[in-house]
């Protein structure tokens, strides 16, 4: 027994010495969620962007090699941990999904209205949310990054932000019914404060990714659609502004804080 | 270019006929043991697929989580240190059907696979190695499933 | 045709660590959908793995294994360069074959 206190002691958190030490449920779940780090379906998804990426497709039958995805026509690495942002073509603030819109629109002459109505996990939807696999992918373990230097990024923040404590709805909720306050949980599921940067990984650094649960790919649109259900909103719509905004608020928030997407999840 | 088929024609390791698909050797049973995979306990799924003893092994060991957040994805490892190991199954004891996965092992791989079943429940889980003289030896263990919060 | 795997053999020693992810539903049969009807039963349900064109394991499969299923063995006497191939078979018929090669 003295042997133990005094290396609890010395680490300050509970040491899981079998048959000595009862094991959390916290630190066991975190051992089940790193066994499944190696052999993220998540990869399955990958491989089917990085083609798409590549394929000549749409009625211009041409390829998305030249998407500019903000770091010029065709860079892939680094991109993610730089979205949203502005873009001159478009004159808006983009995400990562509604710049794959855009691309698929003007490159591949898809109809994006089409596909912006198209439900998750259908048709092209289930494309774009490859594609996004595949480019987060290229940008693993690089730090965000997002501009703010030209004005509609730091209005689109400031929109985020203003979305992000907007309660209503019939249960009056807000993201930061969930999502503003430290130390908060639903069951076992910790909620990251998203005020502030969460720490490597954590939150908008963690999308998208692969639920087991339901044995699905989510990009950050799907997450922010499903986020919205929970609350008892309607969706604001696929790489609408308001998605795009708080979007912008999570990604700023999250300066420094490295990505691990895609993630696998619950 | 070779055809899937004609390679496989090739391959010599396992004394046995391709089974009628064309693709699959068979081993010491039929393709498919359906009778294995239907068993609702597991002293049944072990009776369809032939040893008549079963006895607990602390040269076997079924590695998986204590807790896992979802059934629908739980890692689990089954190994031995036995030798003249045949088959190695893996299976959940309150599952609808408890047997999970059998592999048929050769001297060309380690006694030792890894993969992820469903559980519908907290259960206990098996490791079992079935030897060449139709002996089988088990390791268990309690594996609990939670269903965590909504979102994330 | 399914969509393709991801192998990965990993030289180690002697010996290479195959892991391999599947692209497959793997539905258990036991699910029912909006209308209350049982969703059939659809998983792979037969594997084989061949190093250098030899089998070296083949696997029967229930529906309780994981959707797009993880599979990790270890093939003695590999080097890099070796040739990793997998082979699935499903309930309904259809099969997928992928290879790679051992680094």
């Amino acid at each position: 027994m003295k042997l133990l206190t005094a290396l609890a002691a010395l680490g300050g958190c509970l040491l899981a010495l079998p048959a000595l030490a009862q094991k959390t449920t916290s630190q066991g779940i975190d051992e089940y969620r790193a066994m499944l780090q190696d052999g993220n379906p998540a990869e399955l998804f990958e491989a089917k962007g990085e083609d798409l990426w590549k394929q000549k497709r749409g009625p211009k039958n041409a390829t998305l090699e030249k998407c500019d995805l903000g770091k010029g026509p065709g860079v892939v690495k680094g991109a993610f941990v730089e979205l949203p942002r502005f873009f001159a073509d478009t004159q808006k603030v983009q995400d990562l999904e509604s710049r794959l819109l855009t691309c698929m629109a003007s490159l591949q002459g898809f109809n994006a209205d089409e596909i912006a109505k198209t439900p998750f996990g259908k048709g092209e939807q289930s494309n774009i949310t490859a594609l996004a696999t595949w480019i987060s992918a290229e940008s693993k373990d690089m730090r965000f990054n997002l501009p703010q230097s030209h004005p509609s990024e730091k209005v689109f923040y400031e929109v985020g932000k203003r979305l992000f404590f907007q309660r209503a709805g019939s249960h009056d909720f807000s993201c930061a019914s969930c999502h503003g306050e430290e130390g908060k949980r639903i069951r076992l599921q910790d909620l990251p404060l998203l005020t502030k940067n969460p720490g490597d990984g954590v939150g908008f650094a963690a999308w998208p990714a692969y639920r087991v649960s339901n044995g699905q790919m989510w990009g950050m649109q799907q997450r922010l659609n499903d986020c919205y259900r929970q609350q008892r909103f309607p969706y604001p719509g696929f790489a609408s502004d308001a998605t795009i905004a708080l979007g912008v608020f999570l990604g700023v928030n999250a300066k420094g804080a490295a990505s691990v997407a895609p993630a696998i999840k619950r | 270019m070779q055809t899937r088929r004609e390679t496989l024609k090739h391959s010599a390791v396992v004394a046995g006929l391709l089974a009628s698909t064309g693709l699959f050797p068979q081993f010491a049973h039929a393709a498919f043991n359906k009778a294995a995979f239907d068993a609702k306990t597991v002293q049944d799924a072990l009776k369809a697929m032939g040893p008549a003893t079963l006895a607990e092994s602390k040269d076997v060991t079924i590695t998986g989580p204590d807790i896992a957040e979802n059934g629908a994805v739980v890692p689990l490892g089954a190994n031995t240190t036995l030798p003249n190991v045949k088959q190695l199954l893996i299976l959940v004891e309150k599952n609808p059907s408890v047997l999970v996965a059998m592999f048929n092992m050769s001297d060309s791989i380690d006694t030792a696979v890894s993969t992820r079943a469903k559980m519908g429940q907290s259960s206990d889980v098996y490791a079992v190695a079935i030897t060449a003289d139709g002996k089988a030896f088990f390791a268990k263990k309690e594996v609990k499933v939670t269903l965590g919060g909504c979102g994330g | 045709m399914a969509d393709p795997m991801r192998i990965r053999a990993q030289a180690s020693g002697d010996k290479a660590t195959v892991r391999v992810l599947m692209s497959h539903e793997m539905e258990s049969g036991q699910r029912k959908d909006a209308n209350g009807k049982i969703i059939p039963a659809w998983f792979i349900q037969e594997v084989t793995a061949l190093h250098n064109e030899k089998i070296v394991m083949t696997a029967e499969w229930g529906p309780a294994v994981a959707k797009n299923p993880f599979l990790q063995f270890s093939v003695k006497a590999a080097k890099a360069g070796d040739k990793i191939t997998l082979l699935w078979k499903d309930n309904r018929g259809d099969t997928r074959k992928d290879e790679a090669t051992v680094t």
